[in-house]
């Protein structure tokens, strides 16, 4: 109590202080934030300017054995993966697939019961905690507004408990960055699903982090206000922010991420959308013609690049190639000389819902035999 | 570990601002210092002057004890598990805040409006009772000792019911079953400030400074002990 009082005593005393800047109010009692590198922010969003070649050479997060069980259950296990600084990274999975634990994991919220991980470079350990959070900033599902409070009023906030230097500054950049600059004083609890998923995202901007974790950051959103989003993470992407984004929108993970990890309590797969695509199916060739070709065994049988082929319906034949881009040519030419009415030769493209639906379906199969 | 000033005066400040804007709250704070208030008033108002002496052995001002002891304690025990009720509780887990600046910014929240509420009512009634009492019932009622009682024991009373209060709240699950038990727990406090002004505990020096060095440990240890039981994990998976 008497800790209280005097604390209180030298807060009505700064309180009544015109002098007070920022950096004397944050006491300087600890570590300044970030400290990897110095960062200056651009209408609004983060540019890393400069930062330790040696810090940044090691991943931004590296993860190695994870797991974590709440009692029997498992939420995930043994998940390893890297991500390097500067990279978009895509976490996908089912609902219950352990995402939101391991973004709570990584964040410091709770403890992993094996395995080890660094954040921002940082060691993943309890006494470590301040420090991580300083570097990370996390945007969970909900957005977990203050309702009573104006969309200033919550920003300053978190401006403070991030000790941010110069926080109006900094709240009306991040207001910007989100298009809420108009929005300021009005009381969150007035605001749409949408605009509070933005202040969300602007509350995760204030910190200038390393990594951000964004966790659905465009759930509620209409298609404009997302697309603004997505632009938003390419940006904070070019200004070499780290961002680990969990999502249920495939297309939105393909756009955006540079790699992407699928996990099903267990990591099942990671990689380039592109390489995914690759590792889970045969690449091939469509092919449709105006009328079904009398001898398609003559045509297509030994053409380079062409493993095999079967027909699709009455006019359309379906092509096993090892490399389109030499099967493609060699396909049309021979197409030509059969004097065939070629209609379109296409690469199949299988999507990242295409992969992520197969893994996912490969494990209820698993789960049901 | 040092303490941040300024992320302690971003939770007391955001609580403040959430309290002005909540009517259940304000109410709440000014609904049980009228109840405590009503008693010592009718005492005052139906004494006589020669019925004074019946206030002899009596503290009837330390019956006023009861409003910091309860009137933070619905407050803090809303403290943590109405955040997270709420869902605010995790974004603000994830920013660099220490559990013990959390709970400090809380406390204080809780503690500041209680204690300038507490000696408002203290002020009132004895306003009241030098404008309206007879004579003899002020000179008997309002005494040396019993207003330095007042001023001291207020403060480590409030605290004692803020530590308690923010303790149930980190484990409780339910915010109306944190306000219950917080209110239960305080309970005894009221009831020996009560005693006392009734002269059934024979409040004497030795008890007052005995009394307030426990009270001063209990505070220190309180936020000690809360911050212990404050598991980050716990709170937000519900879970452990």
């Amino acid at each position: 109590m008497i800790h209280l009082i005097m604390w209180l005593i030298r807060k009505l005393r700064r309180t009544t202080s015109p002098a007070e800047t920022p950096d004397a109010a944050s006491g300087r009692d600890e570590p300044a934030a970030g400290g990897q590198g110095e960062r200056l922010v651009t209408s609004g969003l983060v540019t890393t300017v400069a930062a330790s070649v040696a810090n940044r050479s090691a991943p931004a997060i590296s993860v190695r054995g994870l797991s974590k069980r709440f009692g029997d259950r498992v939420a995930f296990q043994d998940v390893s993966f890297e991500i390097g600084y500067g990279e978009v990274f895509g976490f996908l999975g089912p609902n219950g697939a352990g995402k939101t634990t391991t973004v709570r994991t990584l964040s410091t919220l709770i403890a992993p019961t094996s395995g080890s991980a660094t954040v921002a470079g940082i060691p993943l350990a309890p006494e470590n905690g301040v420090e991580i959070r300083r570097r990370i900033s996390v945007m969970p599902e909900s957005p977990g507004l203050y309702l009573r409070l104006s969309v200033a009023e919550n920003l300053d906030c978190f401006a403070d408990l991030y000790e941010a230097a110069d926080p109006g500054d900094r709240i009306d950049r991040a207001l910007r960055a989100v298009n809420l600059a108009d929005r300021a004083r009005d009381a969150c609890g007035s605001l749409s699903k949408g605009l509070r998923q933005r202040v969300a995202l602007a509350r995760a901007l204030l910190s200038d982090p390393e990594v951000l974790f964004l966790d659905e950051p465009t759930a509620g959103l209409d298609p404009v206000a997302a697309r603004d989003v997505h632009e938003l993470i390419d940006e904070l992407r070019r200004g070499g922010v780290t961002i680990f984004l969990t999502t249920h929108r495939l297309e939105e993970a393909e756009r955006l991420c540079d790699r992407v990890a699928i996990l099903n309590t267990t990591l099942r797969m990671i990689g380039r959308p592109d390489d995914l695509r690759e590792q889970m199916f045969a690449k091939t060739l469509t092919v449709r013609t105006l009328a079904p070709l009398p001898d398609p065994g003559r045509v297509f049988d030994g053409l380079p690049a062409v493993d095999g082929w079967q027909a699709d319906g009455t006019a359309a034949y379906v092509l096993a190639v090892s490399d389109p881009v030499v099967a493609a040519p060699a396909t049309t030419r021979a197409l030509v000389q059969a004097s065939a009415d070629v209609l379109s030769i296409g690469e199949s493209r299988h999507s990242l819902e295409d992969v992520y639906l197969e893994l996912v379906n490969e494990d209820a199969e698993v789960r049901r035999k | 570990m040092s303490i941040s000033r300024r992320r302690v005066r971003a939770i007391y400040r955001k609580e403040l601002r959430e309290y002005r804007r909540n009517r259940s709250i304000v109410a709440g704070m000014a609904i049980l210092p009228l109840i405590f208030l009503l008693q010592p008033l009718i005492t005052v108002f139906s004494l006589s002057a020669s019925a004074a002496s019946q206030l002899a052995g009596r503290h009837e001002l330390l019956y006023l004890l009861a409003i910091p002891a309860l009137v933070p304690a619905t407050i803090a025990a809303f403290s943590v598990v109405g955040e997270r009720q709420q869902g605010t509780l995790e974004p603000v887990l994830t920013t660099p805040v220490r559990r013990e600046e959390f709970l400090l910014g809380k406390a204080l929240a809780c503690f500041v409006p209680s204690v300038a509420i507490s000696y408002a009512v203290y002020v009132f009634f004895l306003a009241c009772v030098e404008i309206f009492g007879q004579p003899a019932v002020t000179s008997a009622l309002v005494r040396g000792p019993d207003l330095l009682a007042q001023l001291i024991f207020t403060p480590l009373l409030a605290g004692w019911s803020i530590w308690v209060g923010v303790a149930i709240s980190t484990r409780a699950s339910e915010v109306r079953v944190a306000q219950q038990l917080s209110l239960l727990a305080n309970l005894p406090s009221v009831a020996v400030t009560t005693l006392i002004a009734f002269n059934v505990i024979h409040a004497t020096l030795v008890v007052a400074i005995g009394a307030a060095v426990v009270l001063l440990v209990l505070n220190r240890l309180g936020w000690r002990l809360t911050s212990t039981m404050f598991d980050r994990e716990r709170l937000i998976t519900g879970t452990r």
